[in-house]
């Protein structure tokens, strides 16, 4: 669980610089409690102590129906909230960013060692200027990966998440503000290295695309089925290894489409070069359509035009 | 799968609410989570004794309720119960599923005073 993975945001940074939260550093296990204007619970007596072993024992083990209503003073409220749906708020403000200014995002996800950064830099080289785009590099520590995609002549800022998993879409939006993105542009986000969490939180994207690489094992999809649940296309990396390894690229993609009948594959190697003409190909048709979807929008906001179909 | 963001995020809920409604305590917690939502639930009983200390809903109960997996089968054209993203129709085999229910996660209702 992600007490043991690290999840949390106590330590993000981006562009090393500190994320504007409600939180403070170091604060990570005391949520909001010294904020002010946070409700807080009245002073009252701790009978157990508090060693969260204990605790995680002892939760749920009242007598059950004591909160019937009309019991005591307390009452039952409906709500009826989703749980992510902060994130969810968040990812939609930054997805009509996205759709006001014709920006095509991707969120890169994939397990640590797949190949992402690589693969970027080939793309970014092989799309040579020809498309304005922007990069966000997620990771917990280092600036490494945003310095390879600089190198590459892309612009690209690095979130730190220091002790999480995954990258959520106010950090995002935050990375959006600093980088500037240029309108009808690429945007690619390169989540952390984790093939778990960042499948639950939306940033905003048009599209979440897996990488998997063949020198992982062709049941990666049935170990991980969220992932390859929640993506939209899976490239299949580092395919100049096949002839060296045991891999079955077919049984590969056939446990993708297991978990995900839809799921679009595109082989590729940013080695050969294999693959990543298509992968161009499908990521302008996605910026193509990103740029007519926003001037279909305008035109439509221009009082006494006819919508064009 | 991220339990912690998502008890952070279960405490902002009940924060919002119980600013709303002007309660002091909340005593009991109900999250529906869906079969296929990706969490563990005991890692989320720690998480959420962990965030909610010293706030307003230190020492709530907290109950979940967990909802089946649905699927709609593509090749038998019905219904059919899902237990995991992997598995195939029970029915005819097929693994051209598509998930229709058992993935939310929901803050369902709270007990207050």
């Amino acid at each position: 669980m992600c007490m043991t993975c690290g999840c949390g945001i106590g330590q993000t940074l981006i562009g090393g610089h500190a994320l504007a939260r409600q939180r403070k550093p170091g604060e990570e296990m005391r949520y909001r409690a010294h904020e002010e204007g946070a409700v807080r619970a009245p002073p009252h007596d701790h009978t157990l102590p508090h060693s969260p072993a204990h605790e995680a024992i002892d939760f749920g083990a009242g007598p059950a129906g004591t909160h019937a209503p009309g019991m005591s003073q307390s009452r039952m409220v409906k709500i009826e909230r989703d749980i992510l749906s902060k994130n969810n708020d968040y990812a939609d403000q930054n997805r009509s960013y996205f759709s006001e200014h014709g920006i095509f995002a991707l969120n890169l996800v994939s397990s640590p060692g797949s190949g992402k950064t690589t693969l970027l830099v080939k793309t970014i080289t092989a799309l040579n200027g020809t498309q304005s785009l922007a990069v966000i590099e997620g990771d917990q520590q280092t600036d490494n990966d945003a310095a390879r995609i600089r190198a590459a002549g892309a612009p690209a800022l690095q979130i730190n998440t220091g002790k999480g998993c995954h990258l959520d879409a106010h950090m995002v939006g935050q990375a959006m503000q600093r980088l500037a993105l240029n309108d009808d542009s690429l945007l690619l986000i390169e989540n952390v290295g984790n093939l778990v969490c960042p499948a639950g939180f939306d940033l905003g994207e048009a599209h979440k695309v897996v990488i998997f690489s063949v020198t992982e094992g062709e049941d990666k999809p049935l170990k991980y089925p969220d992932m390859f649940r929640a993506a939209d296309l899976m490239l299949l990396s580092k395919c100049d290894l096949l002839p060296h390894l045991d891999f079955d690229a077919d049984l590969a993609v056939a446990n993708a489409r297991r978990v995900n009948p839809g799921i679009r594959v595109i082989r590729v190697s940013a080695s050969s070069g294999e693959g990543l003409s298509e992968w161009q190909e499908w990521i302008k048709a996605g910026c193509n359509t990103a740029v007519a979807a926003k001037q279909r929008t305008l035109r439509e906001r221009v009082p006494g035009n006819i919508p064009a179909n | 799968m991220h339990e912690m963001s998502i008890a952070e995020s279960v405490l902002q809920i009940i924060e919002d609410t119980a600013r709303a409604e002007g309660c002091a305590r909340v005593k009991a917690v109900w999250l529906e989570i869906g079969q296929l939502a990706g969490v563990e639930k005991e890692s989320l009983r720690f998480c959420f004794d962990v965030v909610t200390r010293d706030s307003v809903a230190e020492d709530a109960r907290l109950e979940i309720i967990e909802t089946a997996g649905q699927g709609w089968c593509m090749e038998c054209s019905r219904n059919v119960a899902v237990s995991a993203r992997y598995e195939p129709c029970p029915i005819c085999g097929s693994f051209q599923i598509e998930v229709t229910g058992g993935d939310e996660m929901r803050v369902k209702e709270l007990e207050v005073e």
